[in-house]
């Protein structure tokens, strides 16, 4: 199966890259060839076979909800790009 | 007497135990090998010079004062830079993640810390531990000790490469798909991948949650189970880790294999296979055959289909992953002219990814998008029952399995890296013990033409100290683990043209 140019653009918009226009190019190629290789997947027979998401028989995993203090603010907010006091900046969402 | 960057965790912790050696000798010696040798092997990212021996003094400070210290008291450790050092950068060899600096550690460098180990630096990897030759790491690339034109293997090469050439003693790696067993092999040094849930993923920096695991790199079994001992183990900020008690894996190792059932599967011996790793893997399994192991052969039947049942359900993983890397809360932010916030996030991500980290994004976004989620990702998690049903089914009859590591020895830089998919197929052994949550260890099999060939082990899951005592009665009776590589030798600038 190949992928067109106009789902390699649909996939970065999904994707949030803003592409350059010789890697969509090489991409439409990278990614055909690489699916025509994981298209042998579709020939085992497996409409009777269950999925699995996770190899761990685990059920949900709850502690008691007991709020603990964890790092100080300043530490994690100066890894933030943009920050004023304990505050991240961040751009108009919106207009 | 060998230099003290060539000592084995037990015989340095013996050594610094009797106070024949310091916790700063020891640090300076592997600190002076990474001098003599890093410019052309390049395993680390960042080196922590000044910390690294505060740290052993303060080790020695106590030691002399009479506590009671850690079982890794002052060895000196090199950790992956995809595992989160509290103000330590932190990079993932990715420029979006260049300048970070975690507020935290992860549970494994705490555990270390606590067992008293002494942390040399961060190493190298293919960026966001995607590839299998280091080749990806926005930085440079990793060479591999044994041959300096060939790639190390990855993605945890800066590890595997630093444990090769004596620049640590250990070192912990993450294996995704292959990521610490396949370097191992490359680069003769042993590696484990734990079963999932038997280290805490916790601080490790997440590619796809649902394979990534922490594992041991180390020139012996007994060291990877030293290591081992004191990352395994559940951690409440990991609810995968899984609560089950850890046993005491030094203490696995009798040396006897007698009876014991290996099977050989024969879907691991195919085409694509070099006759020279075919026949040191063939020779390595005479040897335990002649330990008394009973050899059998045995199938796991979906095995062809790993790779791509893998290259579906991590890219989908990685591509919810990493969405996170959106130039507002660290890393990397665009500076200039943006429309509007998706584009300032787009133009973001876009310069700070690599291009093997963006075509991983796009296949996963691509698999999970509507329309062909059933076609991929459902098909591939049915594949995934498929294959762990071979591992079971194998299991029932063998209790360990038995197969090359990688297809091939070290490959040339620069080989692979124009074909994405000839790149992935290295892990065509490696994918399925991870697909189906089973632990594996590479361990030095031979050579094939003065490079290493690693052995592959595979057990059931939470067999962690039947693989290692398989591989250290393999040790007592081969000397492929003691050889140093020679290419270190040579002069700097006197190595080979190839």
């Amino acid at each position: 199966m190949s992928i067109d140019r106009e789902t390699v653009d649909h996939v970065a918009l999904l994707a949030r890259l803003a592409l350059t226009e010789k890697e969509r190019e090489q991409l439409k190629e990278q990614l055909s060839a690489i699916l025509e290789h994981i298209n042998v997947i579709s020939e085992a027979d497996t409409s009777q076979v269950p999925a699995t998401a996770h190899i761990l028989p685990l059920e949900n995993v709850m502690r008691a909800d007991k709020a603990v203090p964890w790092s100080d603010t300043a530490e994690l907010v100066q890894n933030a790009p943009s920050h004023e006091d304990s505050y991240i900046r961040v751009r108009a969402v919106r207009d | 007497m060998p230099e003290l960057w060539q000592l084995s965790v037990s015989e340095a912790a013996d050594l610094l135990r009797r106070r024949e050696i310091s916790a700063v000798e020891l640090t300076r010696a592997h600190q002076e090998r990474i001098a003599q040798v890093e410019g052309n092997v390049r395993a680390f990212v960042t080196t922590l010079d000044d910390q690294a021996l505060r740290d052993a003094e303060r080790l020695d400070q106590r030691r002399s004062e009479g506590e009671q210290l850690g079982p890794l008291a002052g060895i000196p450790i090199a950790i992956k830079d995809n595992l989160c050092t509290r103000g330590v950068t932190t990079t993932c060899s990715s420029r979006i993640l260049e300048h970070f600096t975690p507020p935290y550690d992860a549970t494994v460098v705490a555990r270390l810390h606590e067992a008293g180990a002494v942390i040399l630096g961060k190493t190298n990897l293919d960026e966001f531990a995607m590839g299998s030759s280091t080749e990806n790491s926005a930085f440079f690339p990793t060479r591999n000790p044994w041959d300096l034109g060939r790639v190390p293997g990855g993605s945890s090469g800066g590890s595997a490469s630093a444990v090769a050439a004596g620049e640590a003693m250990v070192a912990l790696g993450s294996d995704t798909g292959g990521s610490v067993r396949q370097p191992g092999a490359l680069t003769n040094t042993v590696a484990l991948k734990p079963t999932y849930g038997r280290v805490s993923r916790f601080g490790l920096v997440a590619f796809a949650s649902s394979l990534d695991q922490i594992g041991p790199f180390a020139r012996s079994a007994r060291d990877a189970a030293l290591l081992l001992q004191a990352i395994a183990g559940h951690d409440p900020f990991d609810s995968t880790s899984v609560d089950a008690p850890v046993p005491d894996y030094a203490a696995a190792l009798s040396g006897d294999i007698k009876g014991l059932r290996v099977g050989v599967p024969a879907e691991y011996f195919v085409e694509g296979v070099e006759p020279g790793v075919r026949q040191a893997v063939e020779e390595a399994i005479e040897t335990l055959k002649a330990q008394g192991a009973e050899v059998g052969e045995c199938s796991l039947p979906h095995t062809r289909y790993g790779v791509a049942a893998y290259y579906i359900i991590a890219p989908a993983e990685c591509s919810a992953n990493l969405a996170r890397y959106d130039g507002v809360k660290y890393g990397f932010a665009l500076r200039g002219e943006a429309d509007d916030l998706i584009d300032f996030v787009s133009k973001t991500r876009a310069h700070g990814f690599g291009a093997e980290v963006k075509r991983r994004i796009m296949l996963g976004t691509y698999a999970l998008s509507s329309g062909y989620y059933d076609a991929y990702y459902l098909q591939a998690e049915k594949m995934r029952t498929l294959i762990k049903q071979d591992f079971d089914q194998a299991f029932e009859q063998f209790d360990v399995l038995v197969g090359p590591t990688s297809p091939t020895v070290a490959f040339e830089l620069g080989a692979k890296t124009a074909d994405p998919y000839a790149m992935y197929l290295n892990d065509v052994f490696t994918i399925p013990a991870n697909l189906a949550g089973i632990p594996g260890i590479s361990i030095p099999g031979g050579f094939s033409e003065g490079l290493p060939v690693g052995l592959q082990l595979l057990a059931p899951a939470f067999e962690e100290a039947r693989l290692l005592r398989v591989a250290d009665a393999f040790e007592r009776v081969t000397d492929y683990h003691t050889r140093w590589p020679e290419a270190l030798n040579a002069k700097r600038g006197a190595r080979k043209r190839r």
